[in-house]
């Protein structure tokens, strides 16, 4: 199919919703219709996809291709279509959007076929992928965003799926308002590229940029900075990222579609998609990085002592999330998109792999009556036996995400450190950067090992009666969960690095070269090469195999308590148990502060007490008062009228005279 | 479409018949039984509508000039005439106006059991004195018509209200009574210089005062004719501080009443601003000091609205403070005075009277369940009544500005508009995005989410047909002008550009003048 084709897209997962959304209303138990529509859109999708990249595989246009639909926004100067771009970048994010998330739709027909809400579920997903197409298809900053608050709506309305606890509807409010602090930052953004070069298209902005803006100039690093602040909102950076282990609290696909594979990588995008803006601001690039890097390495840090699976996992994205923007800050933006795609394909793998270990262990619970926690690792232990398949699987992605060659991870992760290492040689800062990020890959493969150790290595304890129902997942689970396996293990070959000599190198660098070589002529990337580029290669690897041997030794050196009978932590354990107590410290310094501010000053006092109470009700007094003074003054006393008529004549003279 | 209209003459009648039709109406409704009377009413409205529709096709919106001009004397020793006009501002105000009574008469039937016929008829007399608000060029005419708007209004709250109902009421008179006798002076004022200056021809003509406005005599007093006709105005926004009338007029009027206030009523604030004010004294609007003013107060709405509208425990009050913030979007961007910025405005006050209508429909219905506003009272409704959540969530998210809705389109223009002029007020204007999230989304939650831990919530019924008659042509309204909103904006544009040169003191008024006799002959 040709590009012209890239609305059937949006329309066919919109159409899902709509299918859905009704059936959820009226006829909530027509599962076996949800289950064909649900997933059925997403796969159509995905061929529509795949033959639109196919045909731009077979001829790469060198100019984005812009596909208006309809006049959309205008005033004066500013006119905003609702149009789509179809270029080398989109077209990645595309097959990644409809293919992760076709597999997770599958997936999802058998984690959540129990749920009574199943219909709804599935309404929300496929609109959610509506708005994540919108965000990547968008041809100007406006449609994008369309997309960018659509999606954070369906995060919202997903993580707060099982509304009825209230933590689940915090949490999904939680991630609504701190990205709406990133959104704030996105819109001023764009007030300031529209009032100096004139349009909010993408097109435009790759063109105009380099004129309009002197590179390294204060305009184009407040911009960026404003960018970012979106960017560290959506894709869960410091200081905005603690809504994500929040968002846990929805259902495990939603976990792995939404806050894992494919919603969350999208600040990843937008630097990628603006890097000619990025590249021009070098100071922002450096702060994208060491927010990055920092990142990186303080959420890892946190996921080392977690005992929620998904909080691992959670912590662990937010962890490579910061990896990516390392990456794109260190302007190896190929290397950024090269890391979100093999991202979405091993942190996918790990989220729905978790959702099947999940399941099983909640039905064991469930079979026994037991309450105990089915996320919790500290009550599993030994599930290889019972679950092989999702065992090798999530053992595969844990290579990969660790950086094990030849897995997926490895490659991506290698490149971005190399970028950041060879970024170094013009800003020291940079090797601090790289530093940090050598320290997050150990932590990574030790909290990851520890996790494949406490869930599926060692004696069981979920329990004695709860044993026996301890079972692999469907094959519909299991299914999806091979193929995005095996993707986490070839992935590298999209782009290998070029020292694997006789195959073919850098892929998608190459594929991605007409839309980032405007930003490559602003800020080249320096690779290392030779001596160093080997060096910098083993240690990886070494730094990788050193964590994950650690991850396994520590977690097995002694017996691992059950949750209910588990110590308290202490120390500094204790603190990363708490998460640094960064909720707390926001709880207590930004959100109460703010309600009461708001409660006891600006209502209570200014409000009700300054301006109805002294001036409205006040002035209804001083009406009252003057009228009883008048009443007094007409006392029939001439004397009083007298003095008062001197005094007044006495003040008109002096005012006249003067 | 066009050549209908103009076969059947529509452009010469169809402003007197919008006025004139309502009042007879009133007359019919408040004389028939309580039976009819609402079904009258409905009828009366609905014909109401059907017929401004036609306003769409047949105004010639692309001047930006006052069109269907027609002037008839009235009370010539005094140079009072009837004087009507529309241009593209008016012509979506009076649509927005006629499109929601038919709404506001349905949305009444089982709220209101006490005394219809007097209900339904006050409530037909506001409809012409709304429109006669926005398509008045006369001011003596106009300031008829703003007070016909006023009275009913304090009656509708001060009998069907609810319990604190007198009280509120008379704030809610006497501070909008306060600002319009001021205005009534200026008015008066300016009546007479411009007859002392101008050839001693007395006329409240909208266009003979707009000549005299910026003449030498009347610049000395022009800040203080100016201060008067910015209160009248600044209290009807309401623009803080002036803005304490309106939760309580929200909480106690009858929903009918709430909606027309929100979606209509407040609107002619902002429009008096942009047809009266701010014409007339451009210089004193736009020097230094009032516009640091002025633009200080709206954004002060904007965050210090959204920040009270999120403690508060009453939804009606909480949805009166959000509308403070929202206005104060649509008074930056009239200050802005850039194309963006003006049809930003204007934009926002269809929006908000879409969204905000929309939501007092919705608590009424709830409180029409209930017998409660308190937000506490509720929570995890959305097992119970699903169809009611959806609507509301729909549009509380219209209402916070996501884009793809209609709030997002107003609000954006008006921040894009504003930011070239007043860059650091416009960004912190724009914080008010995270809080509006805030407060409506926290409010959504404790409603529409958690436990339904409440017994009496467990049975309350789902929407019913006549419900959803009210809510789905707003809910069409909403998603229609979030996606594509070039229509309205195409209809509103040169009547923005003409303000905006108004501003600068750039058209002739006589022009005016000229212009529009030649179009409605």
């Amino acid at each position: 199919m040709t590009p012209s084709w890239i609305w059937l897209t949006i329309v066919l997962p919109f159409a899902g919703f709509l299918v859905n959304g009704v059936l959820a209303l009226v006829k909530p138990n027509a599962k076996r219709a949800v289950s064909l529509v649900g997933p059925g859109v997403l796969l159509a999708a995905f061929a529509v996809a795949a033959s639109i990249f196919a045909g731009l595989w077979a001829h790469p246009p060198e100019e984005p291709i812009v596909l208006p639909l309809w006049a959309w926004i205008g005033a004066g100067a500013l006119r905003v279509n609702f149009s789509l771009q179809v270029d080398q970048l989109s077209a990645v994010m595309l097959m990644v959007v409809t293919g992760v998330g076709s597999l997770i739709h599958i997936f999802s027909v058998g984690y959540m076929r129990e749920d009574p809400g199943y219909a709804r579920f599935f309404a929300y997903l496929n609109l959610f992928v509506v708005f994540m197409l919108i965000l990547i298809l968008g041809s100007s900053l406006p449609v994008l965003f369309v997309g960018w608050e659509g999606v954070g709506l369906c995060s919202y309305l997903l993580i707060g799926f099982w509304y009825q606890e209230k933590a689940n509807a915090d949490a999904g409010k939680k991630a609504f308002i701190v990205n709406r602090i990133g959104d704030f930052g996105v819109m001023i953004a764009m007030f300031l590229i529209f009032w100096t070069i004139g349009s909010l298209e993408f097109t435009d902005i790759v063109k105009l940029a380099p004129t309009a803006y002197a590179a390294g100039g204060t305009l184009i690093t407040v911009i960026t900075l404003f960018l970012f602040l979106g960017c560290a909102g959506k894709s869960a950076q410091i200081p905005l990222y603690v809504w994500l282990p929040d968002a846990m609290a929805g259902p495990t696909p939603v976990s792995a579609l939404i806050h894992a594979a494919t919603m969350v990588t999208a600040g990843v995008y937008l630097v990628a998609r603006t890097s000619i803006l990025f590249s021009m601001a070098p100071v922002s690039s450096m702060v994208v990085a060491g927010v990055g890097a920092a990142t990186a390495l303080f959420a890892a840090s946190i996921g080392l002592r977690q005992y929620d699976i998904k909080k691992v996992l959670a912590y662990s994205t937010v962890s490579q999330l910061g990896y990516m923007f390392l990456g794109v800050g260190s302007a190896a933006y190929s290397a950024g998109v090269f890391h979100l795609v093999t991202h979405a394909f091993f942190k996918a793998l790990l989220f729905l792999g978790a959702g099947s270990v999940i399941h099983s262990m909640h039905h064991a619970y469930h079979a026994t009556h037991s309450h105990e926690d089915a996320q919790d690792m500290r009550n599993m232990g030994g599930l290889s036996k019972s679950m092989p398949v999702t065992y090798w699987l999530m053992l595969l992605a844990t290579l990969a995400i660790a950086g094990v060659p030849p897995f997926s991870g490895f490659f991506s992760k290698d490149e971005i450190l190399s970028a950041a290492f060879g970024r170094g040689a013009e800003n020291p800062v940079f090797y601090v950067f790289w530093a940090f990020g050598v320290l997050a890959a150990l932590m990574t493969a030790f909290y990851m090992m520890r996790l494949i150790a406490m869930t599926f290595w060692g004696e069981n304890r979920t329990g004695a009666a709860e044993r026996e129902h301890l079972h692999e997942a469907p094959a519909i689970m299991t299914g999806p969960l091979v193929i995005l396996g095996i993707l986490s293990v070839v992935g590298g070959v999209l782009n290998l690095p070029e020292f694997i000599r006789g195959v073919p190198h850098q892929g998608l660098e190459k594929w991605l070269e007409p839309v980032l070589a405007p930003a490559a002529k602003q800020m080249p990337v320096h690779m290392p090469h030779g001596s160093t580029e080997t060096i910098l290669i083993v240690a990886a690897i070494l730094t990788a195999i050193a964590g994950l041997i650690a991850g396994w030794k520590a977690t097995l050196a002694r017996p691992i308590p059950v949750a209910k009978s588990a110590p308290e932590e202490v120390g500094f354990a204790r603190v990363l148990f708490n998460k640094y107590y960064i909720d707390e410290i926001y709880q207590s310094l930004i959100i109460r502060p703010l309600v009461a501010i708001s409660r006891l000053f600006l209502w209570k006092f200014v409000d009700q007490g300054v301006i109805d109470g002294l001036g409205v009700n006040g002035s209804g007094g001083l009406a009252r008062a003057l009228g009883w003074l008048g009443g007094r003054l007409q006392s029939g006393q001439l004397g009083l009228y007298v003095i008062v008529f001197v005094a007044g004549a006495v003040w008109l003279l002096h005012a006249v005279i003067r | 479409m066009f050549n209908f209209l103009t076969s059947i003459g529509y452009n010469s009648w169809i402003l007197h018949v919008l006025l004139v039709f309502p009042l007879l109406g009133a007359v019919a409704v408040s004389l028939s039984p309580a039976a009819l009377a609402k079904r009258l009413a409905f009828a009366v409205t609905l014909v109401e509508f059907i017929l401004s529709l036609g306003l769409w096709w047949s105004v010639n919106t692309a001047n930006g000039t006052m069109e269907l001009m027609q002037t008839v004397p009235w009370i010539p020793q005094w140079g009072i005439s009837y004087a009507v006009g529309i241009d593209g501002i008016s012509l979506t105000m009076v649509l927005l106006t006629t499109m929601l009574m038919p709404l506001c008469v349905i949305g009444s039937y089982s709220y209101i059991t006490e005394r219809e016929p007097g209900y339904y008829a006050l409530i037909l007399v506001l409809t012409t004195g709304m429109i006669g608000v926005f398509i008045a060029m006369d001011m003596f005419l106009f300031y008829v018509f703003w007070e016909v708007m006023l009275i009913p209004m304090y009656f509708l709250i001060g009998i069907w209200g609810g319990k604190n109902r007198l009280y509120a009421a008379l704030k809610f008179f006497i501070y909008t009574m306060a600002g319009s006798l001021l205005m009534l002076v200026a008015i008066l004022v300016m009546v007479r210089v411009a007859a002392v200056m101008g050839d001693g021809k007395v006329s409240f003509s909208y266009f003979h005062l707009l000549q005299y406005a910026q003449s030498p005599i009347m610049g000395r007093i022009a800040p203080w004719l100016f201060l008067a006709f910015f209160l009248a105005f600044a209290i009807k926004v309401p623009l803080f501080p002036f803005h304490t009338w309106l939760p309580d007029a929200h909480v106690e009027a009858p929903t009918a009443g709430s909606v027309i206030l929100a979606s209509v009523l407040l609107k002619m604030g902002t429009y008096g601003f942009i047809r009266f004010a701010i014409p007339f004294f451009p210089g004193v609007a736009f020097s230094t000091f009032v516009t640091n003013t002025v633009v200080t107060l709206a954004v002060i709405g904007i965050v210090y609205g959204a920040l009270v509208a999120m403690v508060q425990p009453d939804i009606k009050k909480l949805v009166a403070y959000s509308s403070v913030s929202h206005l104060g979007f649509a008074v930056l961007g009239i200050w802005a005075a850039s194309i963006q910025g003006v049809q930003g405005a204007l934009m926002v006050m269809i929006g908000h009277g879409f969204s905000t209508g929309a939501l007092f429909f919705l608590i009424g219905m709830l409180y029409e369940r209930r017998h409660t506003r308190e937000i506490n009272a509720y929570g995890g409704l959305a097992r119970v009544i699903p169809i009611f959540s959806l609507i509301l969530t729909v549009v509380a998210l219209a209402s916070i500005g996501l884009p793809g809705l209609n709030g997002f389109v107003g609000e954006f223009l008006v921040l894009v508009g504003s930011f070239r002029i007043h860059p650091y007020a416009t960004g912190l204007a724009t914080t008010g995005v995270i809080f509006a999230a805030a407060y409506m989304l926290w409010a959504l939650q404790r409603i529409i989410f958690n436990k339904l831990d409440k017994p009496a919530n467990e049975l309350i019924p789902d929407l019913n047909r006549r419900e959803l008659a009210v809510l789905i042509p707003l809910l069409i309204g909403i998603v229609w002008m979030g996606l594509y909103p070039k229509p309205v904006l195409d209809k509103l544009e040169p009547a923005a550009r003409r303000y905006i040169l108004m501003t600068k003191g750039l058209v002739v008024p006589g022009e005016d003048v000229i212009r529009t006799k030649g179009a409605s002959q």
